[in-house]
Order: C-alpha cells, then structure tokens, then sequence
C-alpha cells in the first residue's frame, strides 16, 4: 500500500479547448509550491493530479497544508493506492482508515468507477466494501443518508484508492492562466485583500508601493515587503516596485488646495502604476478600494481617480464592508502584519475637511499647476524593483 | 558621502573595541561552563570573577553583592518581583514613580494584578519625582521604593538622597531599589552613598554588549530569585552565565571608570554645546526636563514645535544622523511619550520631541554637523506644516 495525495480541480475542467493548458499552468504551479519538501511527483491523468511523494521523508501533512494555497484547486485528500483487487481494496478500507473511524459511530461508503473495465459495479462496490468495514470494525454502523464520515473508493486507470477525507482548496483558477496586473499595495488591510482575490481568479500580480521618506520609515517599507512575502505563497513570483513618491506630495502640498491633496494624490499614484503597469505587461490595476470607506472612496471621487488612467481598475473589495475584509485578511495571514503600526507620518499630508463630492474639472484645473508629465517620468525613473519569491 | 553621526546612545552604545576583542576571545579559547570541574570551567569561572571585581570596583561594594543577569530589564524584575516575594509577609505596598523605564513600570503593573498596592508618585515639569506626594504615599505596609536615578527620555537626575531621607524619617523598612542604568558610568555616585538596597546596571549603555547587565543586592538584604534552575549567580540567577557578556561587561566598566572623568565631560560639553546652538540658530525650540544641576551630562530632550519628531528622526537619519524619539523601546507604539505627559508637557511639545543622547565617542564637529543639517531639514520641514 502507498500513500498520495488526490488534487481535484473544478472550474478548470470547463474551460473547453483551454483545459490543457489550465491544468499544465496548475501542475505547474503545484511543483513551485512544493519546493523544498523532498521528492515528489507531481501528475495528471482522468481530471486529477496525483502528488505521489517518492520516499519516506516527505512531510504529507506540510504538502497538503502548502496545497490549500494553490489557487485552482478544488479539494485535497491523503489517499491509499492498492491493486484494483476487492480484497485489497476490502482490507486497505479497514487498514488505513482505522485511525479515523475511532472518532465516529456512522459511515457508508461511496465508490466512483472511472475505470470502466473493473468488473465490479459502484453500488456492488460500496456494499461490498461496507460489508467488511461492519464485519472488522464492530462500533460501526452503517448510516447512506447522513453518515460521520464517507468511505471513498475510486477505481482508475492508474489503480484503486481508499480515503476518508476531503480538504478543501482555495478554489480559482491556476495563477497565470489569466494574464496579468499590477496591484497598489499600501501596507494597509486592504490591499493585499484586494490582490488575493485577483490572483484567485488566475491573474499574476505585480505590486506599486509609493514610499514617502522621511515621512514614512524603512519600517513601513519593510513591512509592505512582509506583506508581499505572505501574497507570494498564494500568488507566486512578484516584483514589488517601490516608488519614491515624497517629492511628488510636497509638491502638491505647496501647490494645490488642502481639500483635494487626498484625491491628487491618488491620481498620481494611478497615473504611476499604469506606466509601471504597461510596462510589464499588465492589462489591469488592483486597488483595495471599498465604496464610502474613506473620503477618497466615494463614488465621485472614485470617478475622479478612475478618470485618471486607461487600463481597467478592479477593485474587487468595492462592495464590502470592513469586517468581511478583515475576515479574509486573517484568513490568509495578511492582518497581523497589515495592523502592525509603522506608517502615518503622513499626516502633514491629509486635509482636514478632504472633499467628498469632488468635481474632475476642479481637479484639473488644480493639477495644472504641476507639471504632472514629469513628475510621473521621474517617479517611475526612480523605482526600485524587488523581486519577491526564487 | 554621508558621514554617520551616532547621537542615540541612551537607547545602545557601540561596543569599545576592547569589549569586542576580550569577548571574542572568550567565545574562541575560553567556551567551558564555569560549572564545569576541569580547566575549561575554572578558566571561564575566574573570567567571570575578574569582570565581577570590575563592576564591584566601580560601584566601590563588594564583588559578592553583584549579580549579573541577561541585562537591565531582568536585573528591574529581579529586584521588584525579587523583593515583593520575599517581603510578603511585612506588607503589600510599593511606590514608584509614573516616569520608570516600562521594565519597571509594567512589573509593577503585574504585581498589581497579583494583588499589591503600588503608589506612582509624580513628576514636577522638569521629571523630578514630588517628595511631598512621596513622603505621604510611605506607610508601614511599604516594603519598597523603586525611583530610576536618571531619566532615559530627558535625563533629569532624581534626588536619591532625599528619598532615603524620607524613607528614614518615616521609619520604614522598605528596601531601596534604583535604576541607574542610565547613570552608570555617566555619574559618579556609589550605592553605599545613598542608602541603596538594589541597583540595576545594563552593560550595552556603557559600550560594553547587549544581553548583559547585573544586580547590586546590598549585603544582608534577602530578595527572592525569579529564575530557578541550577543555582549560579549564588542562586540568585539561574542559568548557564552568558561568559562572553558579562566579560564584555567588565571590561566596558574597567575603560569607561578609568577615563571618567574626560568622558563625562566631552559628553557634557557637546550635549551643552548643541542646546547653545539650537538655542542660537532655530525658532520655537523647547527643551525638555531641562534643569540646572539637575540633568545627565549625555541626554539632550528638544522640541522643535509644528515637526513631527518621527518625520524629523527620519530626515535625519538621511543625512547619517541618528536620534531618537521617547525612547526606542516604546517608538513602535503610536501612544505618546508616557515620560513627557507624565511631566505635563502639552501634546504639542510631546510630538515633536527629539531626543539627542551622547557617549564620549562624539565629537565637536559631530555636533557642528548636526547642527547643519538640523537647521536646512527644519527650514524644509517647516515649509510642509499641516495647514
């Protein structure tokens, strides 16, 4: 008997002539997220990848733990391989899962035959199997309509496996299978929300953090690094462009009205990330905006922003409230460090009564006192790129 | 090139090349346990004993009343926890002060808990501790008093002998704790001197490695340990002794006692000679705590009103200049400085203080240059204040 790891993936599965190259992106990307846990093989055959580790010191816990991350994936499940044989089947039921039957009273057992040439029908199967689990097992009962735990049997080309449980993936669509885009990430809650979602959908990210120093600290930048770090384990390789953004909110400071300084700004941080964006390639900006959470996330001035660029913005957190953000930001371990207090010197920056039904004319006409061309030019020329992740 | 100007050694200092060379040392050819029975132990042992004498000589006491621990906060808790442990049975009451170092202030805080009373006397607007307020707090049940000798945000020097007066006079058998981690090796004072029952020291304010410090318990005076284990440190500190720290340690006391008295006053000549220059060349200035014959000879507190201090520290550190703001331990904490607004300093003044802390490393032309680049990011600064 060998043990492995069964990955299903759902959505994928639909995508027609494209399904090939969704599953190679996913297997892919399963190998990336693997490293370092030993020798392992990784495999598709029937719409399932087997992860078959090929010694005794792989860690099968810490590889399903790593899978659960791999946008695409649908379920996990530690599985037992035996020869397509119902008494190897028969005992591999008992053998294997013993351990998990002790926790529970009620079971029934589910067979899928996806291999057509096994004599044996499913239901004949399932009976058969449940059969001998009643003869060994005595505290078991058997219960088909709400049963503790399901017995699962599969019969595949490849052979016949055994296993109880089902681990929910993430689900999505493998990263990269989508294209790209480039993410404003600030260091707050939000954003790396925002960037998770995107790369669920199988989009590749970039990320812009605009870097006010000495108004904010090394610290401040250290921790969006962090951030980006967490992002990596779900989103794989990402360059994080730093962006010096200090001589770009003095000037605006001096010479715009205190009450659009927010939405100014904002504008340059877009005008920045969609030349930083078009660069690389990415077809798309991410923001973590929520409508009505801040006086820059108004409908208008999310108008006045959005005028600000070509490429398309998601904003995937648009209709949510706080807590949902913070409950998917614990979720995927972002929230810890997105709380951690090293920003805010800013301050000098943010108006006292910020404006919240902005006009685009007004904005305009405010921003022709800069020289907007150049001062974009320069910010971009002055970008750090750090690769995050290999 | 930016030069590096170095004013943040309230917070650490940079080890003496000797204390780096004497630990090394140690790490390399002297790496027994000084439990051990053969040579390796007693080479290790009397590394130790040496770096005890030394710390016992500049304190004037006995080598057996030094107790090293894992550095100044642990040598705070020893003595607090130590002797609220131990003095149970007399009484329940303790009384700092509202301006101590958190590794004073928050183990008070749990004693609390654990169901003492604790008095925080405070603070006049120069950081001295009221001794009226202290003289009523005092009573039968009080089994300690524990007042820092200098403050580390603004450097005022509390009056350690009136305090044992008080103490005297009210009759009261409370034990005498000071933490002079600040002081060591900037003053000269002896524990002796002023009736003290517990010192704590920390070896990284005086050049010498951090994860090192020591407890002076006076003779005679029984305080419980609050690390059990196998019995070094005279029972009092449990756990293999860091060998190399505390050699560092001894040595960094040994340099900063032999030259005394000529690095007292090169740290007190440029922290005066910078208040004279920011006093001479910038606007709405304040300094903090400041107080004739009353202040360390190496902390300068300024406000430079309508800057945030922490803008203000990073501008700085861009030019190679390193301060500090409140005090490093708490700078992660957006809460302002709990000294400050203990002092009643108004909210203004708090978030703009800049602390500048010498060690004799400093010269006149680190100063000269702070100056410099203090007046243009000023100038600059002030240009972006919130309208």
């Amino acid at each position: 008997m060998d043990e492995l790891i069964l990955v299903k993936y759902g959505e994928i599965i639909l995508k027609g002539l494209n399904r090939r190259l969704f599953e190679d992106k996913l297997i892919k990307n399963i190998r990336i997220a693997l490293r370092g846990l030993g020798n392992i093989k990784v495999s598709k055959a029937q719409a399932t990848i087997y992860v078959t580790p090929m010694d005794d010191q792989v860690n099968i816990s810490k590889v399903i733990e790593r899978l659960q991350k791999v946008f695409g994936i649908v379920s996990v499940s530690r599985v037992a391989k035996v020869e397509k044989d119902i008494e190897e089947i028969q005992k591999a039921a008992v053998s294997y899962l013993t351990p998990s039957f002790n926790q529970y009273k009620t079971f029934k057992v589910e067979t899928k035959r996806a291999d057509k040439r096994f004599p044996i029908k499913s239901p004949e199967m399932s009976r058969r199997v449940g059969g001998h689990i009643l003869s060994q097992v005595s505290h078991l009962s058997v219960d088909v309509n709400h049963p503790e735990i399901i017995v699962h049997i599969e019969i595949r080309d490849t052979g016949a496996y055994v296993y109880a449980e089902k681990v929910p993936g993430p689900g999505g669509l493998p990263v990269g299978s989508n294209g790209k885009a480039t993410l404003l990430l600030s260091g707050g809650i939000d954003s790396p929300v925002a960037g998770w979602m995107i790369a669920k959908r199988g989009i590749e990210l970039e990320a812009v953090h605009f870097f006010s120093y000495p108004y904010t600290s090394e610290r401040a930048k250290n921790k969006v690094i962090e951030l980006a770090k967490i992002l990596n384990v779900y989103c794989g390789r990402m360059e994080l462009h730093i962006v010096p953004f200090t001589d770009i909110q003095l000037a605006i400071h001096e010479k715009c009205p205190e009450e659009q300084l927010t939405l100014i700004m904002r504008r340059f941080m877009m005008k920045i990330t969609e030349k930083i964006a078009v660069k690389n390639g990415s077809a798309a900006l991410v923001t973590g905006e929520s409508l009505g959470q801040v006086a820059s996330q108004t409908i208008q001035s999310l108008g006045v922003t959005n005028a600000a660029v070509d490429l398309p913005v998601f904003r995937p957190l648009i209709g949510m409230d706080k807590e949902e953000i913070v409950r998917i930001a614990k979720r995927i371990d972002t929230f810890e460090t997105s709380i951690l207090p090293y920003e805010d010197c800013c301050t000098v920056f943010v108006p006292k009564h910020p404006n919240t039904k902005p006009k685009l004319s007004r904005i305009l006409a405010a921003e022709q006192h800069l020289d907007a061309e150049e001062m974009v030019q320069k910010a971009v020329e002055g970008t750090e790129t750090i690769v995050i992740g290999e | 090139m930016n030069r590096e100007v170095y004013l943040d050694n309230s917070a650490t200092t940079k080890p003496y090349p000797e204390v780096v060379e004497g630990m090394v040392e140690m790490l390399v050819n002297h790496y027994g346990n000084p439990s051990s029975l053969h040579m390796k132990g007693i080479e290790a042992e009397n590394a130790i004993k040496k770096a005890r004498e030394s710390i016992a000589k500049a304190l004037d006491v006995k080598s057996g009343e030094i107790f090293f621990a894992s550095g100044g906060t642990e040598a705070n808790n020893m003595a607090i926890r130590g002797c609220a442990l131990a003095n149970k049975k007399r009484g329940n009451h303790l009384v700092t002060s509202t301006i101590e170092h958190p590794s004073v202030l928050n183990t008070f805080k749990f004693l609390e808990q654990e169901g003492y009373r604790v008095s925080y006397i405070g603070v006049d607007r120069y950081g001295r501790v009221n001794l009226k307020q202290l003289e009523n707090e005092i009573s039968d049940q009080t089994i300690l008093v524990s007042v820092m000798h200098v403050n580390n945000e603004v450097g005022t020097i509390q009056p350690l002998q009136e305090i044992r007066n008080i103490i005297d006079s009210k009759k009261s058998k409370a034990l005498y704790h000071v933490d002079a981690i600040q002081s060591f090796g900037k003053i000269l004072f002896t524990p002796v001197q002023y009736g003290i029952d517990l010192l704590s020291l920390s070896a990284h304010k005086l050049h010498g490695p951090k994860g090192s410090g020591a407890l002076y318990v006076r003779k005679g005076v029984r305080i419980h340990p609050i690390v059990f284990g196998g019995s070094q440190e005279f029972d009092m500190r449990s756990g293999t002794e860091n060998v190399a720290g505390i050699v560092g340690f001894g040595k960094a006391a040994e340099i900063t006692f032999d030259n005394f008295n000529h690095g007292v006053s090169v740290m007190d000549e440029n922290k005066k000679y910078l208040e004279e220059k920011i006093k001479e060349t910038m606007d709405h200035v304040v300094i903090n705590g400041w107080c004739d014959g009353q202040n360390a000879p190496h902390i300068l507190n300024v406000s430079f009103l309508g800057i945030k201090a922490e803008v203000l520290l990073h501008a700085l550190e861009a030019k190679g200049i390193f301060v500090s703001t409140g005090s490093a331990c708490s700078s992660n904490k957006p809460s302002p400085s709990h000294v400050l607004a203990a002092m009643g300093i108004e909210k203004p003044c708090i978030e703009s203080a800049v602390r500048f802390s010498f060690s004799s490393f400093n010269t006149k032309e680190d100063v000269d240059y702070c100056v410099e680049q203090l007046a243009a990011i000023i100038k600059q600064l002030r240009k972006y204040v919130r309208r």
